[in-house]
């Protein structure tokens, strides 16, 4: 019992915060974790302006998503204000969530195999996306479509 | 530990804070699950204007649309809630009012939910063709 009880307690224990009750993880003590906790509340407050920007701007306000179609993705990757906005979600999104789901794989999956297995799924899947989505973002051009453009 | 008979078959009721700390792992895990594939259906704009036209299609459709509004309540949940996660972490003294906050969030996000569904809800409508 007691050795079962060592095995589910942390390594380093954190500060022990009243935080801790307020839905949120307990701060790690240092390291890689206390980097990805600090990590995840910056991007946070980034990704609040970006990923919530974006799908009022281009799924609810103004027609929302019955609006977007090819001449709409080539209008608004015309501003590299866009495309930058647009590259920043992709990068932070994609390094949140996947470190979001590193976090709860760690949780529940105990076998260290598929942990191992699941984890490196996730960060191939995000590693593919982050080319696939930087390629398209910076080398889009619109006018290669002059039927469209 | 032998288990008391009233802790059998009960719901295990810590704090609130159980139920937000739940649903900000479901929203976010159905944000990133969406972001995997909309990475994907985004990157055909580089195939040209008949590819691309044809898989934003999908999205046009009303039980899609559906699943849409869904999308935008995980991620202003998951943002709102991640605020809330961020006030008592960097200032741990207002854990103190953490009903009050939780509260506020919780009532922040539904509030916001109104006009948004309002919104989305006419075009889930329309797509279906009841209006």
């Amino acid at each position: 019992m007691a050795v079962q009880a060592k095995e589910h307690a942390p390594a380093a224990p954190g500060r022990r915060v009243p935080s801790a009750y307020g839905g949120s993880r307990e701060r790690p003590a240092g390291g890689f974790e206390l980097w990805s906790w600090l990590f995840m509340r910056i991007s946070g407050l980034v990704l609040l302006v970006l990923a919530v920007g974006h799908v009022l701007i281009v799924h609810v306000l103004d027609e929302g998503v019955d609006r977007v179609n090819f001449g709409f993705v080539a209008a608004r990757w015309g501003s590299p204000f866009w495309r930058t906005w647009d590259w920043a979600l992709l990068v932070l999104a994609l390094i949140h969530g996947i470190n979001g789901l590193r976090v709860i794989v760690q949780d529940y999956v105990r076998w260290p195999g598929a942990r191992l297995a699941l984890n490196m799924a996730f960060y191939v899947i995000g590693f593919v996306l982050f080319v696939l989505g930087t390629v398209v973002v910076f080398t889009f051009d619109p006018n290669a479509w002059p039927a469209v453009g | 530990m032998a288990k008391r008979k009233s802790d059998v078959g009960t719901l295990y009721r810590g704090s609130p804070g159980q139920w937000s700390w739940l649903a900000h792992r479901i929203t976010g895990i159905a944000v990133i699950l969406f972001l995997f594939a909309h990475v994907v259906d985004t990157a055909v704009v580089g195939w040209g204007p008949e590819a691309y036209n044809k898989v934003v299609e999908v999205y046009h459709n009303w039980v899609v649309k559906l699943l849409e509004l869904g999308l935008v309540a995980a991620v202003l949940y998951h943002a709102i809630n991640g605020t809330k996660i961020m006030v008592f972490d960097f200032w741990p003294s207002t854990t103190r009012h953490m009903r009050s906050i939780s509260l506020a969030s919780t009532g922040l996000f539904l509030l916001a939910m109104l006009p948004i569904t309002w919104i989305m809800g006419e075009s889930i409508l329309d797509s279906a063709g009841v209006i």
